[in-house]
């Protein structure tokens, strides 16, 4: 297969399958959470409940699309756009098997975590635009969360960085060879995995949301396939970071041979996927001031202390990658 | 700290065992049988307690006369206001509804018109599926409401022990009544 059709080949398998993906876990996720709740979840359409994806994705592209007359428009359109083209990009530096990835940049750690940072904006401009004092304090909430707690999540990778000596994805997941980084950096995923889940802002973390005491939270004056597209947002912001998740700390591609390289991946990333659906199923969210002290006065430190370890022992060992 | 941290694992780690647990669901009306009810080795319907509150009934004391004495507290204490009757009284002197009306569309299933009843008359029965096409046929009348049993009193009869007077029964007869005092015997 030539080049140029190969990379084409990538870039809408990438785009059509984390989307299809994104949908089918929209049902996925309401069949576990219905599973660990000892319920059944949705099983009307079609089998296991299964067409519901695709009901959900028609009834949300045939709604009413509304804006707000009080809304900033452009704004408003724009911001719901914002979130799927930065979790659409972050997905570009994902190495999805050896060989098989959009492009592997030199800086792709950094370029993941610039992408789901622009994610912020989404949220942020989405709920000024609204005028509406939910959506505002959904995107303050947001805003504080996010920027918060994206100072750890860069700083917790940056241990596996010095053990890998690149930022590239694709060393990162070569240099997990004879260990996981899950390992050998325990605290630096434990960190990430909760900023990660900040950072799509998940249960038990969705603060900006939290439809308790903000009716939608940043979303409040979205319908139709804005909301849609906010929803569809946060999922693949689960995809993204699970996937994130499995080849910088799991290995990525790596495994017995029995399985071709995609599909250790491809396991390992459904596996943290259902770990996020059982954070939902069972951890009730905290409060915001919770929120902000667990992020500064504790995960920051923890941070910096594994750091700080993590490069005190690749200097004394003289450790080259 | 460490002990929230511990506590939210040990959530987690319980939760997770949900997995195999059976889900408590009914897919009702899809598949009939709940909890194990059998009869002829096939499921065929609920365990509903006796106190379930469902299906009003009007009942009859052991005598089978009709219980109810119309006496209208039914519809006073209904939150929905969807019983209607009409008090009459036969040659006896005894009370009981010309009609007797529930309008089941509107009825709760609150179970206040059984609470109030002096009489043990109306009670809700473990029956729910009642369900109809046209709304009129969910206005129920007293031949649809009177069943030929007592429900869930069985021995209870409001005229055996009550102390009124009334036709074969005068005062002072009925069950653990004394005989009226004469009361210039009360004089000193």
């Amino acid at each position: 297969m030539p080049d140029e059709v190969f990379i084409y080949v990538i870039v809408f398998g990438t785009l059509l399958g984390t989307l299809t993906f994104a949908a089918v876990l929209v049902w996925f996720e309401r069949r576990l959470l219905g599973l660990w709740q000892d319920r059944l979840g949705p099983n009307r359409v079609g089998p296991f409940g299964i067409g519901l994806a695709l009901a959900d994705i028609l009834k949300l592209l045939t709604k009413e699309d509304w804006i707000p007359p009080f809304a900033d428009r452009i704004v408003f359109i724009f911001a719901p756009t914002a979130v799927l083209i930065a979790m659409f990009m972050g997905f570009t530096v994902i190495p999805w098997a050896p060989g098989v990835q959009i492009v592997d940049l030199n800086i792709g750690l950094l370029f993941f975590l610039g992408m789901t940072s622009l994610a912020v904006y989404s949220v942020l401009l989405g709920g000024l635009a609204s005028h509406n004092k939910y959506s505002l304090l959904g995107a303050l909430r947001a805003g504080a969360q996010m920027v918060s707690y994206e100072v750890f999540m860069g700083l917790s990778l940056m241990g596996v960085v010095m053990l890998a000596g690149s930022f590239s994805l694709v060393d990162i997941v070569n240099a997990q060879q004879d260990l996981w980084f899950v390992v050998s950096q325990p605290l630096g995923f434990f960190v990430f995995l909760i900023a990660g889940i900040a950072e799509s802002h998940r249960l038990p973390f969705d603060l900006p949301e939290a439809e308790h005491e903000l009716v939608a939270g940043f979303h409040t004056e979205y319908s139709g396939m804005k909301f849609g597209m906010f929803m569809l947002g946060e999922y693949l912001g689960v995809i993204l970071i699970s996937s994130i998740m499995a080849t910088v700390f799991f290995g990525g591609w790596l495994g017995p041979d029995f399985l071709p390289p995609f599909f250790w991946l491809a396991i390992k990333i459904f596996t943290l996927i259902c770990f996020f659906v059982l954070l939902r199923a069972a951890i009730p969210r905290p409060r915001f001031d919770q929120l902000m002290s667990l992020g500064w006065k504790i995960m920051l430190p923890l941070t910096l202390a594994n750091l700080l370890v993590t490069g005190g022992i690749v200097l004394l060992t003289g450790y080259q990658p | 700290m460490i002990g929230a941290l511990i506590s939210q694992i040990r959530t987690l780690w319980t939760v997770l065992q949900h997995t195999f647990t059976p889900a408590d669901t009914v897919e009702y009306p899809a598949k009939p049988g709940w909890f194990g009810v059998t009869k002829n080795s096939t499921k065929v319907g609920p365990y509903l307690a006796p106190r379930y509150r469902g299906r009003i009934v009007l009942t009859r004391d052991p005598d089978g006369v009709e219980r109810c004495v119309a006496c209208n507290l039914c519809a006073v204490v209904c939150p929905a206001d969807c019983i209607a009757l009409q008090k009459t009284e036969d040659e006896n002197g005894r009370w009981y509804p010309e009609f007797f009306r529930i309008n089941f569309s509107r009825c709760i299933m609150c179970g206040f018109c059984e609470e109030a009843c002096p009489t043990y008359s109306i009670q809700l029965t473990p029956d729910f599926e009642m369900c109809e096409y046209d709304r009129q046929n969910l206005v129920y009348e007293k031949d649809n409401l009177l069943i030929d049993g007592p429900g869930k009193y069985p021995d209870y009869s409001f005229y055996r022990i009550s102390g009124m007077a009334i036709g074969g029964k005068g005062k002072g007869e009925a069950e653990n009544e004394a005989p009226p005092a004469d009361v210039r015997s009360l004089l000193p």
